[in-house]
This record gives structure tokens, C-alpha cells and sequence, in this order.
């Protein structure tokens, strides 16, 4: 298996799809001449034409709004929005359209779409373009929300966002494009909500996902020295919400951290833990520790960026502060 | 691969235990949960149930055997495995964590006499026990009454640790339903009766009941004193001195007997001793500690009424009642149930003429209570209306002689037939 960036692996499975179904078309901002503005795209304007990879003005809504009339009416597109930070612009055609009209219209049209954004910060982009909202586009319910921390997730992930009829908002991390990892060269998919353990281990579970699963890796590596063996689950789709693996490997453990990139209040951790108290509540052990972002705009100021953002030595600590 | 089961490791203390029999045979098929052995430890009879769903391939241990903790005693795989491969010693090496989740399948069934445990048991906590929702659930499963069990965690929070850690005094429950009091049937009521043989097994309270008092009455031999009580002024006092109190606060006879027995045991250190067969010596308790014998849900328990002789009457009905309350909802404390050194046995309320009872080792004797009934009587060359209630004490004879248990009884009379000296104090 090669072993590629997660941009290669995005942009193989875009490539691979467009070739397959030629209803499949890019539409954004920079992603045509430019090559998109993380080089997601790049080669293919040349390759698949303007009529299928096509520059559009900085113009969220637009976007949006374009991409849902084409999917209504039969294509597969594929609406780049260059920071999630910017899909607030679009926000009422995605939550209110996209995700409501085949359950609005007795289920006469289905809106085959993908939004393609990048999520997260640390790269000192300022308060405004740093953001991590996964979760409050996972609110919605007629919308699906992928957000994947591998490049064989992403790739497989992807390809299965462009083949479901279901509108799918599919979450990049802006840290994570220069990652490798091993990826199959054959075309495969997989299921879009589905929680996937990433690392077995038996002390304590860890439910994480996109970024933070990187970081959670290297938590467990430090904790493993410490003797802690660390469970890893990673939550890949926000919604729908896959509990089971979560569940069985809490039932296991006892004790769980959930780590997100965004913010705590009303967070990812709020949700798989209140999930968990529910659902597995005679097998709790200690409290659910949640690590996320400090509740504050985000420093554009480095050192303060990254004291904001969730590091490995919170994780660890969280951990040591359940076991 | 073939499955070893380890000697368990029951207390923080425990460095071996006597195998003391096999349940399952070689070659029988045994399931996840079914009760492979006896075993003993200094302070419990313990069965060890099977982590293992197969075919006990090998016991590695003959029955009577001391074997270190964790060292193994039986192999469990498919049949006809090749034991080779799977030989003690090659075996998987388990990690300490999995071996902790092991020790929650085992069930203990506690058949010593309290005090050993519970001397070393945590005190109980006031108010509200912090625990874990796992470790409650736990706690549940296994019968663990939280507030003996010490949190570890955070603000002192009982977790899954402490539960399984807990596991070596989780005898001081099971007190509750086997103590080492003479086997006698449990009050329940009677169930409907069914025209068909059937055999069910055993409940492990019954058989270690029936261990215990096997030993009992096998190793101590017993001698029987009886004695009939003018109780006509005790129930005149009785009745007396209830008039006066609160419904809740009403003596009972029992309450009678048990601080006469204490005030009269001051005379008899020997029948307030227990025998050390070891070392060839007699054990003369420095406590008058007057047990009461109490039917529970499938069998007894002795409640233990401390330093009797010291107490007052009122003192020793407002303990007996908080004990016997707690022992019937399945609530009783160590000091509930430790440390008796004499034990009464009333069967009054069932009109009963007279029984003896079996000795409640280690102790030198036990007084059994019959029912105060009216009866014909001689007083001074007349027949007349008397009411006799009758004792018969149960000596061990390596202790003590049938004198002494005759001239016990005979002093207990004054107490019991001058009741207001029972009230003095």
C-alpha cells in the first residue's frame, strides 16, 4: 500500500470519481485556474475542463445555492467552501435547503451533494478564520457531517460522500493535509457513519476524531511509557452519531476522555458523553473527562493560538485525572 | 489453548489456600460460572467458580492440598486438547488487570465465625457512600454492602478497584446469611407442597451451615443440661415495666434472658472461653459478648450484644432491636455480627417445651430457650397455676463438665426468677 498525504488522498478520490460518474463536478472558489487554495484540486482544470471544475465568485451563498439546484436536478456536485468559517455565509441554504428538501417534498427530489470545507485552527489565521463549528452543523438532522483524521478514512469517506443521495458536509482539517498514511490504491469505499477503533487498548477509552486524533496518537504513545494503555475511538462521521464502538470499548474500560478541536460547551464531548451516562451508565467508573479548546476567540498571537487549542499535554492529563 | 484457573487470591493477606474439594471432575464439562472447587482460606470457605466454558482437562492439584496463591490448579480446554502446548507455567501470562476481572466471578461463602474478619474491616462510613455508577452496579451484583468498602478515589469515591479489591472481606456480608450458628431450619413461611420427587441443589447458605455444624458436632462433643424456670415474676415485671414504656421502646423476654445469661456468665468464665486446640489451651474472653440467635432470609445469624454485663436492660433491648432490624433487611454492620463469646437460642415464640442446640464454635456453650408456658405446679403441698419456661444448655465437654453447666443454670434462676434484679442496673 502507498503511503500518502491526506491531500493526495482527498484528491485521488475526487479524481477517481469524477472519472467514474461524469454527473460529478467541483464548483468553489480558487479550485479551477488556482488549483484550490490547499492544492486539493490542482490538475484537474486542466484535465476535466471549466465545465467541470469551475471558479466561482467569493460568494458562499452562491455556491450553496448553485450546488443544490445542480444536485436537484440530477448532477453530483461538489461545492468547495475554502474555511468552514465561511459557510455561515451559506449557512441558511445548508441547514434549511440542503437538509430539508427531500423531507420537506415527501421525498420527490434528493440534493446528492458534497460541501468540501476545512475546519480548525492553528496556523494563525485569526479569530474569524480558525474555527472548529463541526458540531453545530452536526445539529441538523437531513445533513450528514464526515470529518475524518486519516487519509485511507478520507479517501474512503469521500468516495462514499459523493455516492450517497443524501447531502454531506465533509469536514478537512487544516493540519492534517501534509499527513501520511497507508492507503489503498483500490477503489473502495467506507460507510459514512461508522465510529472506528484506531487503536486497541483496554485502561481508558479515547473518543476523538479529525485532528485530534492525531494528537490523542501521541497522548497514548507518551501514556503507553507510563504503562496506560490507551483505546482509541474515532467518531469519523458526527452525524450520524455511530455510539457502538464507543460503547463497547467504554464498557471495557470504565473511563473515557472525549477530545475535540472546537470548544467545549455543547461539543462533541457533550454529546458522546451525555451518550454514554444514557446508555452505559452502570459501567461508569469516574467522571468523563472532556479536552477541548479554551472558550475564547482564538489568539492570533502563536504562543497564545496553541495554549488555546487542545495540545498532547492536556489529553495526558485528562487521562491521569480519570484513571 | 488450554485455560489455567489460578488459586484466587482473596485478601491482601491470603498466601495460600487449602483446596479442600473438587466439584468438577476430570473430563466433565464445565461452564463459565459453575462452581469448580472448594477452597479454604484461613478465615472463608470459598467456591471458585470457572472463568472458562470447557472441559476440565487436568486437576492440577489433589484435594486437601495447600497451594500458594496464583499458582494453578486446574487446566480448562476443549476435550481431548493436547496438553503440551498449554502446560502451567507456559501459559498465557495474564496481565494483573485481567486477573482483578477474574476475581469478580468468585463467589465467597463465608462460614467462620465473624471476628476474624471484621477486626480488620474498614470502618463504616456515615451518610452518603460516593461511589462509581460501575462500582455500584458492581456492589449489587456481588452483594458488597458500599459502606464497608473504602474509596480510593477522588474525594474518597468507591470504584471499580476498590469493589474487586474489596473481595477478600467480602465475607463480612455473607455473615448476614451463614454464620456458624447451630443449622436449624429458616422461619419461612411454607411453601405449597408439590407431589413430585425432585432434587435441587443445595443453596450454599444450607451447605456451609452444614459444614459448619457437621464440625461443630463432630469435633466438640456436647453435653446437655436442662433446667425449668419459674417465669411467672419476669412476666409480671415484663408487663409491668412495658406499661410504662413506648410501644417501640417494650422489653421482650429475651431481653430478660440475655442480660441474666451476661450477669451470670461473670460467675462462669469457663462457659465465656473458647478452646485453642493448637496450642492446647483454654482462651478466657475478657468480654461477656452475649450472641442472640436471629432467623434471616434462608438461615441465620448471630447478632452480638456487647459487654451484656455492663448494660442495661434497655440498653440491651434497644441494641438487640437496632441489629435484628438491620439483619433482616440485609443491612448488618461487622460489629453487628463479630465477637460473640456465649450464645442464646430462643425458640419461645414457637411454642416450643424444650430443644438443645448446637455449640457456636469457637465457643464453650449455648443456652437454648423454650417457650413460657402456664403448667401445673407444686407449691407447698398444693397444685396450682405456675408458669415454667424451660433452658437447656450445650457444653462443650473439652471445656467444661456437666456440674458447672448445672450449677450455670441453677444461677441464672436467680436472675431469671427474681427479675428485678435484672432491672437494678
Amino acid at each position: 500500500m502507498a503511503r500518502i498525504t491526506m491531500r493526495e488522498a482527498i484528491s485521488k478520490a475526487l479524481w477517481e470519481e469524477m472519472e467514474r460518474d461524469p454527473s460529478v463536478f467541483i464548483l468553489g472558489e480558487e479550485v479551477g485556474v488556482w488549483g484550490g487554495s490547499y492544492a486539493v484540486t490542482k490538475g484537474f482544470y486542466d484535465h476535466f475542463g471549466a465545465e467541470r471544475v469551475k471558479d466561482t465568485p467569493i460568494a458562499e451563498s452562491a455556491i450553496i445555492g448553485a450546488a443544490i439546484g445542480a444536485a436537484l436536478t440530477g448532477l453530483r456536485p461538489i461545492a468547495e467552501i475554502m474555511t468552514i468559517n465561511f459557510a455561515f455565509s451559506a449557512f441558511d441554504h445548508i441547514v434549511n435547503q440542503a437538509a430539508k428538501l427531500h423531507h420537506m417534498f415527501a421525498g420527490q427530489m434528493k440534493v446528492p451533494m458534497v460541501i468540501r470545507t476545512v475546519s480548525g485552527g492553528g496556523r494563525q489565521l485569526g479569530a474569524t478564520h480558525s474555527q472548529t463549528p463541526d458540531v453545530i452543523f452536526a445539529h441538523f438532522p437531513g445533513l450528514k457531517v464526515v470529518a475524518p483524521g486519516t487519509p485511507e478514512d478520507a479517501k474512503g469517506l469521500l468516495k462514499s460522500a459523493i455516492r450517497t443521495d443524501d447531502p454531506v458536509l465533509f469536514i478537512e482539517s487544516a493540519t492534517l493535509y501534509q499527513v501520511r498514511g497507508e492507503v489503498p490504491e483500490a477503489d473502495f469505499e467506507i460507510p459514512i457513519g461508522k465510529s472506528k477503533i484506531q487503536r486497541p487498548g483496554k485502561d481508558i477509552t479515547i473518543v476523538t476524531y479529525s485532528k485530534m486524533l492525531e494528537t490523542s496518537i501521541k497522548a497514548a504513545d507518551l501514556l503507553a511509557k507510563e504503562g496506560v494503555d490507551v483505546e482509541i475511538v474515532d467518531l469519523r462521521t458526527l452525524r450520524p452519531l455511530d455510539m457502538e464502538p464507543v460503547l463497547d470499548s467504554f464498557k471495557k474500560t470504565n473511563r473515557a476522555v472525549i477530545v475535540e478541536e472546537g470548544w467545549r460547551s455543547y461539543g462533541v464531548g457533550a454529546e458522546v458523553a451525555a451518550r454514554i451516562y444514557e446508555e452505559a451508565f452502570d459501567f461508569v467508573d469516574a467522571p468523563i473527562q472532556r479536552v477541548a479548546q479554551k472558550e475564547v476567540p482564538l489568539p492570533y498571537n502563536q504562543t497564545l493560538e496553541q495554549l488555546a487549542l487542545p495540545q498532547v499535554d492536556d489529553i495526558v492529563n485528562a487521562v491521569r485525572e480519570v484513571l | 489453548m488450554a485455560q489455567i484457573v489460578n488459586m484466587p487470591k482473596l485478601g491482601f493477606d491470603m498466601a495460600e489456600g487449602a483446596l479442600v474439594r473438587w466439584v468438577i471432575n476430570e473430563g466433565d464439562h464445565v461452564s463459565k460460572g459453575a462452581v469448580l472447587a472448594e477452597i479454604e482460606t484461613d478465615k472463608a470457605t470459598v467456591e471458585v467458580e470457572s472463568t472458562f466454558d470447557g472441559v476440565l482437562l487436568r486437576q492440577l492439584v489433589s484435594q486437601g492440598s495447600i497451594v500458594p496463591v496464583n499458582d494453578p490448579i486446574a487446566m480448562i480446554g476443549e476435550p481431548g486438547e493436547d496438553l503440551q502446548n498449554s502446560a502451567p507455567g507456559r501459559a498465557e501470562k495474564k496481565t494483573p488487570v485481567e486477573k482483578e476481572l477474574e476475581k469478580e466471578n468468585i463467589q465467597i461463602t463465608l462460614t467462620e465465625p465473624a471476628q476474624v474478619l471484621v477486626s480488620q474491616g474498614p470502618p463504616i462510613s456515615q451518610g452518603k457512600t460516593l461511589a462509581s455508577p460501575l462500582a455500584r452496579s458492581m456492589a449489587e451484583d456481588l452483594g458488597i454492602d458500599l459502606r464497608l468498602v473504602h474509596g480510593t478515589g477522588p474525594g474518597g469515591r468507591i470504584t471499580k478497584k476498590d469493589i474487586v479489591s474489596f473481595q477478600p472481606k467480602k465475607p463480612v456480608q455473607e455473615i448476614t446469611k451463614t454464620t456458624s450458628f447451630p443449622a436449624k431450619p429458616s422461619f419461612e413461611a411454607p411453601g405449597t407442597f408439590i407431589h413430585e420427587t425432585r432434587t435441587v441443589p443445595l443453596p450454599k447458605l444450607r451447605a456451609a451451615i452444614g459444614r459448619r455444624m457437621t464440625e461443630a458436632k463432630q469435633q466438640a462433643p456436647h453435653f446437655y443440661v436442662t433446667h425449668e424456670y419459674d417465669v411467672g415474676a419476669l412476666i409480671d415485671r415484663r408487663k409491668e415495666v412495658n406499661s410504662l414504656l413506648a410501644e417501640e421502646d417494650k422489653l421482650s423476654v429475651n431481653d430478660f434472658i440475655v442480660r441474666a445469661v451476661g450477669l451470670t456468665l461473670l460467675e462462669f468464665p469457663n462457659l465465656n472461653a473458647s478452646l485453642d486446640v493448637k496450642n492446647s489451651s483454654v482462651v478466657f474472653h475478657g468480654e461477656i459478648n452475649v450472641g442472640v440467635a436471629v432467623a434471616v432470609e434462608n438461615g441465620l445469624l448471630t447478632i452480638v450484644n456487647r459487654n451484656t454485663d455492663q448494660k442495661s436492660i434497655h440498653q440491651i433491648s434497644a441494641g438487640l432491636k437496632g441489629m435484628v432490624k438491620r439483619a433482616r433487611d440485609g443491612k448488618v454492620r461487622p460489629e453487628d455480627i463479630e465477637g460473640s463469646t456465649f450464645t442464646v437460642s430462643n425458640l419461645g415464640m414457637f411454642d416450643v417445651d424444650q430443644f438443645v442446640a448446637i455449640i457456636n464454635p469457637p465457643e464453650a456453650a449455648i443456652l437454648a430457650i423454650g417457650s413460657g408456658k402456664q403448667v401445673p405446679v407444686v407449691v407447698n403441698n398444693e397444685v396450682r397455676i405456675g408458669t415454667r419456661m424451660k433452658a437447656t444448655l450445650s457444653v462443650d465437654h473439652r471445656i467444661s463438665d456437666g456440674v458447672e453447666g448445672a450449677r450455670f443454670l441453677q444461677s441464672l434462676a436467680k436472675y431469671i426468677e427474681e427479675p428485678l434484679r435484672l432491672l437494678l442496673t
